[in-house]
């Protein structure tokens, strides 16, 4: 029930949030038509519909960080948080209590982000639904990169590296802009050392049908957001300590 | 009944003693002001009785459950409408109450029928579907306390409720605060030393970590043989302060 109220909380702070919202859904679906536009005129296959839309869901997933974090950082600041450490909530319940609902949302993210590419010629067969299985790891990564940001960092930090830093990484180092063989050396080893262009690949082979490539891609973005969301975990545990001395 | 046992209690920051052995009976449904100067170790006290923090030494005791053996039995039991104005800025009065009911366990009718209670009691009728950051500085402490309220604490801390707000507001605020008091173990700590002295029943004043006096507001004046009680504040931190 603690869990639950907290969550129920932090859906209505986050859906609330019209500017926050809209960009976090509008501005991926307009690069999407953006890069579509671009295709259209101009045939890349980096930019092909099939192609680019696991791209997008995953780059659209970078602002699920910004929600996060920007809510933690700024409940961390407030006197309502003191409220809630005084409460009897556990560390549990206010690690899932976070968690949970920005999970639904950023599945509701991905369907906009196909339904949009649908729209823009996507084929519709079941690998979309694969597809959407598939990106689920990359959101509790995401999640987690929020969690942590925001139990370490101060809002206006958080703005900064979620909204400005993990945004623009998540989009360079994935391969959705373009590929990552063009620039190859250092560029590509630290891409391929990061979970974003694994999401993005696991992404890909989902919604292409090649199956056997999905696991190893996967593993990595697996990898990444357990030991992301233990960190985070911790890092809150530990902060809820020191502000609170 | 004893409502708060203080053993010893003892704060240390590296080199700091933020309070320093701390020795203080509170009675059930006493209202008990805290009070000193910045830096007199009243918020590290309340933060330690809150389970906020634990002491270096010493123990403090809940109605006999103990602060550091036992803190996830004792905070069920309190709840603290903390200085700056803690609501939830997007959510609806109503909604925060229900917030609060359902973080401390009840259900969603139980924690909707004790909100309903709560903006009765607190006249929040007319403004209880708005959301909680258009309200005026007084509606919000006024949520402030009934949030910490809908959880019938047994105990309850009041960090500086009327600050900020105007005399108006504080007077009706007092109104509030002297309703409670029959029913509950009340530690306010405030600045405002008319305020400990309109609503108190004992005051305790902390000079550097350190209980210096505990009585009435005409005790304390008594003892320091002063013509009113902010001149026997005075005196007491003063005193102490060039001692030290």
């Amino acid at each position: 029930m603690k869990m639950s109220a907290f969550a129920l909380r932090n859906t209505k702070e986050i859906l609330r949030d019209k500017l926050n919202l809209a960009f976090g859904l509008g501005f991926p679906i307009i690069v999407l038509l953006l890069l579509s536009a671009i295709q259209a005129n101009i045939p890349v296959e980096l930019f092909a519909i099939d192609h680019l839309t696991p791209g997008i869901c995953v780059f659209g997933l970078s602002f699920i960080s910004l929600f996060s974090g920007m809510l933690i950082a700024k409940d961390r600041t407030s006197s309502f948080m003191l409220r809630l450490y005084i409460s009897p909530m556990k560390s549990s319940d206010f690690i899932l209590g976070y968690t949970l609902p920005l999970l639904p949302m950023a599945m509701m993210q991905i369907i906009i982000c196909i339904i949009a590419a649908m729209a823009l010629g996507l084929s519709i067969n079941t690998n979309i639904l694969l597809t959407i299985v598939v990106l689920i790891p990359a959101a509790i990564l995401f999640i987690a990169i929020g969690l942590l940001c925001g139990s370490i960092f101060n809002e206006k930090q958080v703005s900064g590296i979620c909204g400005a830093l993990l945004t623009n990484l998540a989009a360079w180092l994935s391969g959705t802009w373009f590929d990552l063989d063009l620039i190859g050396g250092t560029f590509k080893t630290i891409a391929n050392l990061l979970p974003f262009y694994h999401a993005v690949e696991a992404g890909r082979a989902a919604m292409s049908g090649s199956f056997d490539m999905i696991i190893p891609h996967l593993l990595w973005v697996i990898g990444y957001g357990a030991a992301i969301m233990g960190f985070a975990v911790y890092a809150f545990a530990k902060k809820a300590k020191s502000d609170n001395k | 009944m004893i409502a708060i046992k203080t053993d010893n209690l003892t704060k240390k920051f590296k080199n700091t003693t933020a309070v320093d052995n701390l020795n203080l009976e509170i009675n059930q449904n006493e209202l008990f002001a805290l009070l000193g100067v910045n830096g007199a170790g009243k918020t590290t006290t309340i933060k330690m009785l809150s389970c906020l923090i634990n002491p270096t030494e010493g123990d403090a005791f809940v109605f006999d459950i103990s602060i550091s053996k036992e803190p996830n039995k004792v905070k069920p039991l309190m709840n603290v409408s903390p200085q700056e104005t803690a609501v939830a800025p997007n959510l609806t009065v109503k909604e925060n109450l229900e917030l609060i009911g359902g973080i401390y366990g009840m259900d969603k009718k139980a924690a909707s029928e004790k909100a309903q209670n709560m903006i009765n009691l607190f006249g929040l009728e007319e403004i209880q579907n708005n959301r909680a950051k258009i309200l005026s500085g007084g509606y919000q402490r006024r949520l402030s306390i009934a949030m910490a309220l809908i959880s019938e604490p047994k105990l309850l801390f009041l960090d500086e409720p009327t600050l900020g707000l105007d005399v108006l507001a504080r007077r009706e605020l007092w109104k509030v605060i002297k309703n409670l008091k029959k029913d509950i173990t009340i530690i306010l700590t405030t600045h405002y030393l008319e305020e400990a002295v309109a609503l108190s029943d004992r005051i305790g004043i902390m000079v550097k970590g350190k209980l210096k006096i505990v009585g009435t507001a005409e005790k304390i004046i008594q003892t320091m043989n002063t013509d009113n009680f902010e001149d026997a504040f005075i005196a007491i931190s003063e005193d102490i302060g060039e001692k030290a």
